[in-house]
């Protein structure tokens, strides 16, 4: 569906996106992650024909960028860095706008503007000038616009930058609901999001890909998976339990927040699934200790993102 | 085609949406009558016709066709728009048109809206009004021209002062094109058919065939051509900027 080989850019002596190839289907939410600068919103301009690439081909649907580019983006929704729409405008006669341009006719062009302005709750505001409308309603207005044709590939630079928490929740429910037979490709540094709603990541840095996998195997290759997390109550003796930790088999060290009374026992990357949660439970259960949690962790996806792009400086 | 109707549209309805259109054609016929009558000497003339009318056309124009076409594409880079415009499925070709038209039927309706001026010296005697149809048509013509060289100049920027000022210093070059102060530029070295094809682009002098009611077909095929030609221009450099 999507098919990018050696996808590359330059700005003078910088290449911005460096021999960039991979390829996705429908049915995937891609996420897009790395650092400022990495060259994900190039990437993504160049997938919607805003940039010209230096080289290498891209293709949506099996269509060419270059030399079939309208009807590469007629099968494109994108959204743009910043969510870009006409101050001027009102949702209402924007969207109309983008309904004529996207050749909406009829009863469809009815029916479609009434269910992404259901889908993205606008009805409030769609005879208000944008200029007026707060960044989390010109963020919705932006989506709307692009999945106003009921796109094949959504491609979404910072869909919910700006959104508060409740409104990032429902943008994620509706990516994923639109997920089963689209490709939605989606840039994000917020690594929560990645986990929310990707079913695949890409982590590039210096417009190369560092790491191409699920957001659950990107994360278990943190030191924090499987290592267990012990919140001891007031009162317990910090020391004992420490040291104790620390010379279990499983455990390589024991990350320690003495102020809070928490530690974190990680274990030796060659252990089996599940080890070390029983050696440390069972720990914790023969000598009575007085905690308060006990919790297995599943690794932690912004550490490894740190590791992976570490020599990358933003 | 459809798609560039609703390019169109939306263009023009934004100049209504803003004050900017207001502002512009009210300060337009003020300055047109107040040339008209003050400076141009409607009355004393006692000739019914609106030479002194269309005489002033080229110098306001100078001034407020770039402040309309300033925007064109200046303000899209500004606010980031283009990047949502050029990756809809329209072509460059289809974008700079619809902008380009909109613009100009703009700059059409404030003309029109001098209609006054016409009753005004229909009520007063009897004028050709063959000739002040040919001059309506050769005011519009040039401000056609004007808009097509403040298109290209505001798609070169970001900044919309920058374009105001550079459209102005090359309409004024075309304004002045076959006179003196730009002729002696290069009448001293370049050779002389270059400095008689210089002299031929005059916007002056081919406005002023026209509005004394002599339509040539040259002076049309002259108005198209630099039309066309800028806007080609503008084509060009959008995408040379999208390559950048």
């Amino acid at each position: 569906m999507l098919k990018i080989e050696g996808l590359t850019k330059r700005y003078g002596q910088h290449t911005v996106v460096d021999d960039l190839s991979f390829s996705c289907e429908a049915g995937e939410v891609l996420g897009f992650l790395g650092p400022n600068g990495a060259g994900k919103s190039t990437t993504m301009k160049m997938l919607t024909g805003f940039v010209t690439p230096d080289g290498g081909s891209a293709a949506i649907c099996g269509h060419d960028i270059a030399s079939e580019a309208l009807a590469a983006r007629r099968r494109i929704g994108y959204l743009p860095e910043g969510a870009p729409c006409y101050p001027e405008m009102t949702p209402q006669t924007f969207l109309e706008f983008i309904a004529d341009i996207r050749g909406l006719e009829g009863d469809r062009r009815k029916r479609r503007l009434h269910e992404v302005v259901g889908q993205l709750h606008l009805a409030s505001v769609l005879n208000q000038t944008i200029d007026t409308l707060s960044k989390g309603f010109k963020r919705r207005v932006g989506l709307a616009q692009a999945i106003l044709h009921d796109p094949d590939v959504l491609i979404l630079d910072e869909p919910t930058d700006g959104l508060d928490p409740n409104q990032k929740h429902e943008v994620r429910e509706l990516i994923h609901s639109m997920s089963a037979d689209k490709l939605i490709v989606i840039s994000t540094h917020i690594l929560e999001e990645v986990e929310a709603v990707c079913s695949r990541a890409i982590i590039i840095a210096h417009g190369r890909i560092l790491a191409d996998d699920t957001p659950q195997s990107l994360a278990n290759r943190s030191r924090y998976h499987n290592a267990v997390t012990i919140r001891l109550d007031e009162g317990q003796d910090f020391d004992e339990v420490r040291s104790a930790v620390g010379q279990l088999d499983a455990i390589l060290t024991v990350e320690s927040d003495r102020a809070n009374g928490v530690m974190t026992a990680i274990p030796k990357s060659d252990r089996k699934e599940g080890t070390t949660w029983a050696a440390v439970s069972d720990l914790v259960n023969r000598h009575s200790w007085q905690v308060s949690s006990v919790r297995l962790e599943s690794g932690r996806l912004d550490e490894v993102f740190r590791e992976i792009t570490g020599g990358a400086e933003a | 085609m459809n798609i560039t109707k609703a390019l169109v549209r939306r263009e023009l309805r934004s100049y209504f949406a803003t004050p900017v259109a207001y502002v512009f054609i009210v300060i337009f016929l003020v300055l047109t009558g107040t040339f008209t009558f003050n400076l141009g000497g409607f009355y004393e003339r006692g000739q019914a016709d609106l030479a002194p009318f269309f005489n002033f056309h080229p110098w306001l124009y100078l001034f407020l066709v770039p402040a309309i076409a300033m925007r064109l594409w200046a303000e899209e880079r500004k606010t980031g728009t283009v990047e949502l415009l050029l990756t809809l499925p329209i072509t460059p070709w289809q974008a700079v048109i619809g902008k380009y038209i909109a613009a100009w039927i703009f700059t059409g309706i404030a003309l029109l809206l001098t209609f006054p001026i016409w009753i005004t010296v229909n009520y007063l005697g009897e004028p050709d009004n063959g000739a002040i149809l040919a001059g309506y048509l050769g005011s519009f013509l040039m401000a056609g021209g004007f808009l097509a060289i403040g298109s290209c100049m505001s798609a070169i920027t970001r900044n919309q002062v920058i374009a105001f000022v550079i459209t102005v210093v090359v309409c004024f070059g075309f304004l002045l094109a076959g006179f003196p102060l730009v002729l002696d530029v290069f009448s001293g070295w370049a050779p002389q058919a270059l400095v008689d094809g210089i002299a031929s682009l005059s916007f002056l002098t081919h406005f002023a065939s026209i509005s004394k009611g002599v339509i040539d077909f040259r002076d049309l095929v002259y108005f198209a051509l630099l039309i066309a030609a800028f806007l080609y221009a503008s084509m060009i450099v959008l995408q040379w900027k999208q390559a950048d």
